[in-house]
């Protein structure tokens, strides 16, 4: 599984990659904002994103929303600071599968991720 | 300031650093800073507007910074090291995001980080909005989280205050 970092915070991506690691996912893609997030999916098709709210340049939720016009399917994360309900529900309309709100522990975080991913595959 | 502000930092700086930096947080009693109170060497300054408007700053020593950097990064970090200012940044900005929350009927948007790294700077306050400093206490040492906020609109609080608070 492929999965795209998108935060500001080059140390938030290194958390969420060791994260990651344990689950046994090592195939990681990383941008810092916005921009350079839609300038990854140009060339890469993640299979999953975990998408910061607040970023120079682009934010998060414009960022969803600029995907989801054009990519309904690619499960979406938001993790960011933003924890006020409102926020939440925005994130929402705009097209995130999951939600996880920073500060997270390692264990939080891998359960989100199971989650969202086990979700797309109905068991049968 | 109304005090009642200074409960949402409280919390949040407890909740960020037992959840990030897995270290106890022990909170003093907050205090009106001083003028010429508390010099630090690093501070994550966090600028809110909107229905309140102000700013929240995280101040360590170098030590503490440091020892806090890399417990919440998982790897030694100086300050030398390229991910420095960006850890004290995200610390900066999960206190203020999570305290943010705590209120419930204002809306409130957050600035992305600004740090500091410097030797015994002060971060001034401005005069119509006096800064409330909670003392904090870790086994990593101590950090001073300093807040000042108000309603929008009353005199000389804006979304620039987070400039103007560290005199630029
Ligand atoms: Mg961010």
């Amino acid at each position: 599984m492929k999965v795209l970092l998108v935060d500001d915070s080059r140390t938030i991506r290194n958390i969420q990659k060791t994260v990651l690691a344990q689950i046994g996912h090592t195939d990681i893609l990383e941008a810092g904002d916005g921009i350079e997030a839609l300038k990854v999916l140009e060339t890469q098709t993640p299979d999953l994103m975990l998408v910061d709210w607040n970023m120079p340049n682009m934010d998060g939720i414009t960022l969803i929303r600029k995907v989801r016009e054009t990519n309904k399917k690619t499960p979406i994360i938001m993790c960011t600071t933003e924890a006020q309900k409102e926020r939440v529900i925005e994130a929402i309309k705009a097209g995130v599968n999951n939600y996880v709100v920073k500060p997270f522990n390692v264990e939080s975080l891998a359960e989100k991720i199971d989650q969202t991913m086990s979700k797309l595959q109905p068991s049968g | 300031m109304d005090v009642r502000l200074i409960n949402p930092f409280v919390m949040s700086v407890k909740r960020v650093f037992e959840t990030m930096v897995h270290v106890k947080m022990t909170v003093g009693k907050p205090y009106i800073k001083p003028e010429n109170g508390n010099s630090a060497d690093v501070s994550g300054i966090i600028g809110f507007s909107g229905d309140l408007a102000g700013c929240v700053v995280i101040s360590f020593s170098h030590d503490v910074a440091c020892k806090a950097a890399s417990q919440f990064a998982g790897i030694e970090i100086d300050e030398k090291h390229p991910d420095f200012a960006d850890a004290i940044g995200e610390l900066a900005n999960m206190v203020a995001g999570n305290a943010k929350k705590e209120f419930t009927d204002v809306n409130i948007r957050i600035s992305l980080p600004s740090v500091i790294i410097g030797n015994s700077f002060t971060v001034s306050g401005s005069k119509s909005a006096p800064r409330i400093v909670i003392p904090c206490q870790c086994e990593l040492g101590e950090l001073f989280v300093e807040v000042a906020m108000e309603p929008s609109g009353s005199s000389e609080t804006n979304s620039t205050q987070a400039n103007q608070a560290v005199g630029v």
